[in-house]
């Protein structure tokens, strides 16, 4: 186990090399200047924008500044926006804040949808599996944005329960309805796929023999279905967590939290290649890191799974 | 609904004993999209303390759904509509959900029919049988744990300590069977429900497995209820019988008394059908082959085939179409970390099969026979030796040399539901070989089809059915007519008939051999069923870790067996020594 673990650690490495290399890339090709872009309509003096591109490595090749931004992110300087911040300063403000937000989500979504799931796969057929049915089925078609706005009227605004937009520390209480929202997707798709595989399950010999053997019903639920049910639960929570960042770009827009989200999509606007990268980067390895995590479940929720090598 | 039921049990006088179950004109339905299905129609049934009662009948004639609604264990859809189920005078089917838990385990045991997947296979087996102890309260803490090793020592696992905190997928087959035995005897129940409990272990493991039960049953004074397809198993193991077709009890009353004269037409066929080694013999002395009434088909089939075979025997012998030269396999089997051991699954094998013969190779899970089916298919690669077909080395066979070779030589595996594919029609499965290597135009290729599905015996109209739509005898037509959709000269058969009913088994081994005579087939026939061979092979090879330890003609191997080996597959066949009636 620790082997593989290890090994997988150093698979880390080649990902993050070429993520990064990858999206630096995509970054460079954009279309656009982005230094004058910077300027708007205004019109700077001659020498600025010069000035301003050598101080970026604007006037280097690509690999160049790919390697110069390589060389700095191990030194510890992931280098500055446009504005002048450092991008780590501006991911140690926005990174806790998204962080904080997408835990929360998939607490929700995990905790709530395994719950709903389970009840859904036991009554398969009966009036609270269908309406879970038809719920989850309207949380997966109906746009995130549409969902968050509905949300936030009518519990911010009509009934006062939370505040529409989050302050700037954005503490945890004031993450609940986001969050809510953030989960709403995943959700829907965590009780279909509990739901199904609970009653698979419910079908199986074992749990037969298990009813056989003099268990009650509540003990051949929790420790026959539930632990055999929730494999593939696992493998959707790793996959998600990226989608779940990827949601909190909306979900931030709606709620107005200085997040990843917003900070990236900026970025992007702007072609500021070195905080693009870096958020980027980290993501990355929180989504590898996650991946392992999940792998490492699996095993713990299924002896048959062993890594050797 | 009425119907002539021959009152059960009823010659075995038990005045000081009050029955133990007694199942009343129950009826069992299962909820569909069409309205209510019966799978059991009154059944009647009665079994005192003590006693070992089996019920025979083939898959869907409603044995083991009897028995599941013993303890409705039945699925959701599954109901008891009408009629009793009385264990010690109290009607089961009005027991709330609460009540039935108790009864469950601790005054009616249970053991499974398949043990692979009866047992969770995310819970160690300590686990497992620990819980049982625990729920039927028969003890709590550390005492059920030290109960949990006297469960498994007595079922027959010696050395249970060091296995307790293993998974079931380290437990082969027959050890699985005896945890599921330990967990159905761990709270010494009044009756133990034993639902086909070794049909799919090896005869041998069988033999071991039913001994060990029986022992212990009677050490308890346990009564068992028996489910089961084998008439032969149900002979040796039962003192009463119980004979189920289609949802109800045809004949029952002590098993050696129906075996041995059997009234209702059914039983009649089954017992016919019955591969049994001790009535073939009798059989083919007495009879000369004439055309056997057509009431009983499967006793007809027997003469037939028996003829056949004389007929082969007869054929002058030419240079063998197969031979087998001292061929090895070694498997590399990795251990912990970066070890490797090194498994030799076959073993200076040789053997030789001529033109339009029947070789069979026989021997338990693991002894090779399997592997040696592959190394002949060039599936696998031999270590060493030399595999000739028709006087050519087919080792190192390449490109259109391999794609002949396949043509010639073609295989019938043992799962008809695994070796279809399910989003296949019957006329496209049967098809495909003939697109693969390009026969022929799409009208040439379902002339074909017309002609494959009337080889076997199948309407022209099921070309468009899908496997899912059909019988397990059917599929295994139909692989049989994929098989021999090239023309092939050799049919590689592996376990083809194991998986199968004992009617439906004698229809198929009756095609196959039909099919043998009209194009002078070769075949391989790969088997755990000594009673099987007997119907089919010319020659026999007993193979054991991998080697052959006999080989011989079919008559000399079960006549006069040579190895000690050879005697206990032979002795192990259930009910083997039976005389059936016919």
């Amino acid at each position: 186990m620790l082997w593989y673990t290890g090994k997988r650690l150093l698979q880390m490495i080649p990902v993050f090399f070429g993520a990064t290399f990858l999206i630096y890339f995509m970054v460079f090709s954009l279309p656009g200047d982005p230094i004058a872009a910077l300027f708007g309509d205004r019109q700077p003096a001659p020498g600025v924008i010069e000035q301003l591109r050598i101080q970026y490595h604007l006037d280097q090749p690509f690999i160049v500044q790919y390697l110069i931004y390589i060389g700095g992110f191990f030194h510890g300087d992931l280098g500055t926006t446009y504005s002048g911040r450092a991008v780590s300063d501006v991911m140690a403000a926005a990174f806790p804040i998204t962080a904080r937000l997408a835990l929360l989500a998939l607490f929700f979504e995990s905790v709530a949808g395994i719950l709903v799931g389970l009840v859904a796969g036991l009554r398969k057929g009966k009036l609270f599996d269908a309406s879970a049915l038809v719920v989850s089925l309207l949380l997966i078609s109906v746009p995130t944005f549409v969902i968050g706005f509905i949300l936030q009227y009518v519990f911010a605004v009509k009934l006062g329960w939370a505040r529409t937009t989050v302050s700037s520390e954005a503490p945890l209480s004031e993450l609940v309805l986001p969050a809510i929202v953030l989960a709403s997707v995943s959700f829907a798709y965590i009780v279909r796929l509990t739901r199904a595989s609970v009653s698979e399950n419910l079908g199986a010999d074992f749990v037969r023999t298990a009813t056989a053997k003099g268990l009650s019903r509540r003990r051949v639920v929790t420790v026959h279905v539930l632990r055999n049910s929730l494999v593939p639960v696992v493998t959707f929570l790793g996959v998600d967590l990226g989608s779940l960042m990827v949601g909190a770009i909306v979900t931030e827009g709606i709620f107005n939290i200085n997040g990843v989200g917003g900070t990236v999509y900026k970025a992007i606007k702007l072609g500021e290649g070195p905080t693009v990268v870096s958020f980027i980067a980290v993501m990355v390895v929180i989504f590898v890191l996650a991946n392992l995590l999940v792998d490492l479940l699996y095993a713990a929720l299924d002896p048959r799974i062993r890594y050797a090598k | 609904m009425s119907q002539t039921v021959i009152e059960p049990v009823t010659t075995a006088v038990r005045d000081e004993n009050s029955p133990l179950l007694e199942i009343r004109d129950l009826e069992v339905g299962f909820q569909t999209q069409h309205g209510v299905v019966p799978a059991v129609r009154g059944v009647n049934l009665t079994l005192y303390p003590g006693q070992t009662l089996a019920i025979v009948g083939e898959s869907g004639s409603g044995k083991t759904t009897t028995a599941q609604a013993i303890i409705n264990l039945l699925a959701n859809t599954g109901k008891v509509t009408a009629g009793q189920i009385l264990f010690e005078g109290r009607d089961l089917t009005t027991l709330k959900a609460k009540e039935m838990q108790d009864v469950r385990g601790r005054l009616i045991g249970y053991v499974p029919q398949d043990p692979m997947s009866n047992l969770n296979p995310v819970w160690n087996i300590g686990f497992q049988v620990e819980e049982a102890i625990r729920a039927n309260g028969v003890a709590q803490g550390k005492a059920a744990k030290l109960r949990t090793i006297e469960v498994l020592k007595e079922a027959g696992l010696s050395d249970a300590e060091d296995r307790l905190k293993q998974y079931p997928h380290q437990f082969s087959g027959g050890m699985r069977q005896r945890v599921l035995i330990g967990i159905g005897l761990s709270a010494r129940p009044k009756l133990l429900i034993a639902d086909e409990p070794t049909s799919a272990l090896d005869v041998t493991v069988q033999r071991q497995i039913l001994d060990h039960l029986a022992t212990l049953t009677r050490d308890y004074g346990t009564s068992v209820l028996f489910i089961t397809h084998d008439l032969g198993l149900a002979a040796e193991r039962a003192e009463q019988l119980v004979v189920m077709y289609k949802g109800k009890v045809v004949e029952s009353g002590p098993s050696q008394e129906i075996l041995a004269n059997p009234q209702h037409p059914y039983t009649q066929r089954l017992v016919a059908a019955a591969p049994s080694l001790a009535s073939r013999r009798i059989q083919s002395a007495k009879h000369p082959v004439v055309a056997a009434p057509a009431t009983s088909v499967a006793g007809a089939n027997d003469d037939v085939l028996i003829k056949r075979a004389r007929e082969r025997e007869d054929a002058a012998p030419t240079k063998d179409l197969i031979s087998v030269e001292g061929i090895s396999k070694m498997y590399r089997i990795r251990t912990k970390g970066l070890k490797y051991n090194d498994l030799l699954a076959v073993n200076d094998v040789s053997f030789g099969i001529q033109k339009g013969t029947t070789t069979a190779l026989v021997g338990e899970s693991g002894s090779g026979k399997s592997t040696v089916a592959k190394l002949i298919l060039q599936l696998e690669t031999i270590t060493s030796g030399r595999i000739e077909f028709d006087g050519q080395d087919v080792a190192g066979l390449k490109g259109a040399d391999l794609l002949k070779f396949r043509r010639r030589v073609q295989p019938v595996f043992q799962d008809p539901y695994g070796s279809l594919d399910p989003q296949y029609n019957v006329g496209n499965t049967i098809a495909e070989p003939l697109l693969a290597h390009k026969v022929g135009t799409a009208k040439e290729r379902q002339e074909r089809v017309r002609e494959l599905l009337d080889q076997v015996s199948l309407p022209w109209a099921s070309r468009h059915r899908y496997p899912s739509e059909l019988s397990g005898g059917q599929r295994q037509r139909i692989a049989i007519a994929r098989a021999l959709a090239l023309k092939p000269d050799v049919l590689v058969l592996d376990e083809a008939v194991s998986a199968l009913d004992v009617l439906v088994q004698g229809q198929v081994l009756n095609l196959l051999t039909e099919l043998q005579t009209e194009l002078d087939l070769t075949y391989l026939f790969i088997t755990h069923d000594l009673a099987v061979v007997r119907l089919v092979a010319d020659n026999v090879c007993v193979m054991q870790q991998g080697r052959i330890v006999e080989a011989a003609t079919t008559d000399e191997v079960f006549d006069n067996p040579r190895q000690t080996y050879t005697q206990e597959l032979l002795a192990a066949i259930p009910g083997g020594n039976f005389e059936f009636g016919r």
